[in-house]
């Protein structure tokens, strides 16, 4: 089973933490918000995934099991 | 804009009009006319009858109207398949500045969009209905009141519709965004899933159709899938409505078979009034396309994707060789910025920053280059909001990039835009800075 990251953008104030805890998977943009990448995580990285996820101080970054939901009903 | 619609003789072997077909000039038509013009509903009748009606819908291969053109059949099964109590949603929110065939098919058939209100409503096991309408379209709501009102003094035996007036900012019709307004929050995009056919108006399972996919519906139960499938491509049957304005001759709502070469539908609008420099295709999410290039594009859903552009609702805006894509193209940007419901940083930042820098671009006051760094926000706030908002912004912006490149270079060498001012503001940003006069 994959997992992916994924960023809730109404949560996020940009502290950046992920981005420090994750920097192989998540890079900021010129504002400190992150650009998470889309595919799954690479299973040496979950552990630090998870670590990032639980250290968002807005509880911002997601780590979802499923592949995450396309726009399945625009 | 004078309203214009298409003749019989004007389109499709006398196939088309079929959603404008005996528009009453200047009032809606009645309920008389309109069941003298294509008599009544058929009943949905039994559940087994029900199922069949959606295989039919499926054949017909109707796309949704709104923008995104997701097919219709899917959606009805997905709220179909749901927990009971069911409700359907007939969003006539149009927030897109440049579109008015939603307005239009409110004011003048609103039987037609109550038929299919009433319609999909009974496919999907749904006891209550609504149809929402922009504040600012207070002639289609006035329609869409009598229609219900003449409905149920005819005695019809019909789920009960409801009219809202909803907002009438942009992001506002987006389907989470009505959703959460319908109960009774701001009218801003949510974060997702659940989807609204999960958990949608009072968290129950709820189909969003627009208003012109709900007319199409109508005629759909009464005509049938081959009829439907009788213009149109493949991928994309039956006819659009499409807003045209700009440089046209005659600007309005057009209906066409989707697929239809854009060049024709220019011709049915009159022609342009001005040599031609681009088109927008899709509305303010859409692109931008170079004239040559655009003329033989076919306007269905399936071509413009291939293309990297939307048919979106059905916009299709002219510019003439004397006005200036990247003015333009900053107006809008500017408005799309505004437009944000501010609840996600790469939207509130990346648009107000791309929009700032296109503006000192237009105005002959950014150094070369600058178009890079728009470039590049505008790649990077991709995908990066709640809602799609700042995925249409960036992508009309990324068009702009590639077909306006020899305007941008004139005016990062600090020539700004000289244009008169006829030929400014010709994309409508409604509530932002005011433009010069249009003529």
């Amino acid at each position: 089973m994959s997992v992916r990251l994924r960023v809730n953008p109404i949560a996020c104030e940009a502290h950046g933490m992920c981005a420090e805890l994750l920097p192989e998977w998540i890079e900021l943009d010129d504002w400190g918000y992150p650009i998470v990448a889309g595919e799954p995580v690479p299973p040496e990285l979950v552990e630090h995934a998870r670590r990032a996820a639980d250290a968002c101080p807005t509880l911002a970054l997601l780590l979802e099991r499923s592949p995450a939901e396309r726009d399945a009903a625009a | 804009m004078p309203e214009v619609t298409t003749t019989a003789e004007e389109t499709t072997a006398g196939k088309l009009p079929r959603l404008l077909a005996g528009l009453r000039r200047g009032r809606p038509t009645t309920l008389d006319e309109h069941h003298e013009q294509l008599g009544s509903m058929p009943s949905t009748g039994s559940t087994g009858e029900r199922s069949e009606l959606l295989t039919e819908i499926e054949r017909s291969g109707l796309r949704g109207r709104g923008g995104a053109g997701f097919p219709t059949a899917v959606k009805l099964r997905a709220v179909a398949s749901g927990p009971r109590p069911r409700i359907l949603v007939g969003n006539g929110s149009e927030g897109e500045p440049a579109s008015r065939k939603d307005t239009l098919l409110m004011a003048r058939a609103p039987h037609l969009v109550l038929d299919g209100a009433t319609f999909a409503a009974e496919l999907i096991g749904a006891d209550e209905a609504t149809v929402c309408v922009k504040e600012s379209s207070k002639e289609a709501a006035a329609s869409l009141l009598t229609a219900v009102q003449e409905r149920a003094d005819a005695g019809i035996e019909e789920v009960a519709v409801a009219v809202r007036v909803v907002s009438s900012d942009y992001v506002a019709g987006e389907e989470s965004a009505l959703v959460h307004q319908l109960n009774g929050g701001d009218a801003k995009p949510t974060f997702i899933p659940p989807r609204p056919f999960e958990a949608g108006v009072g968290q129950r399972p709820t189909l969003l159709q627009n208003v012109e996919t709900l007319a199409h519906l109508a005629l759909i139960s009464r005509f049938g899938a081959a009829w439907f499938r009788e213009v149109g491509t493949p991928d994309d049957p039956g006819s659009v409505l499409i807003t045209v304005s700009g440089g046209v001759t005659r600007p309005g709502v057009y209906e066409i078979a989707a697929g239809t070469r854009l060049g024709d539908l220019i011709k049915a609008a009159g022609g342009p009034t001005d040599p031609l420099q681009a088109f927008l295709i899709g509305g303010y999410a859409g692109t931008w396309f170079d004239v040559e290039a655009a003329l033989d594009v076919s306007l269905d859903h399936q071509t413009m994707r291939a293309l990297g552009g939307t048919l979106g609702p059905g916009v299709v805006i002219a510019l003439p060789q004397g006005a200036c894509g990247v003015a333009e193209t900053a107006a809008v940007a500017e408005y799309m910025a505004q437009a944000s419901s501010g609840q996600c940083g790469p939207c509130v930042h990346g648009l107000a920053a791309i929009a700032d820098a296109l503006h000192d671009i237009a105005s002959g006051h950014a150094a070369p280059g600058t178009h890079e760094w728009v470039a590049r926000w505008a790649d990077d706030v991709v995908g990066r909001g709640a809602c799609h908002h700042p995925d249409g912004a960036a992508r009309l912006v990324s068009s702009c990039l590639d077909v306006f490149g020899a305007e941008i270079d004139r005016h990062e060498r600090r020539r700004p835009c000289v244009q008169p001012p006829g030929m400014r503001g010709l994309l409508p940003t409604p509530g932002a800075r005011e433009p010069a006069a249009v003529s």
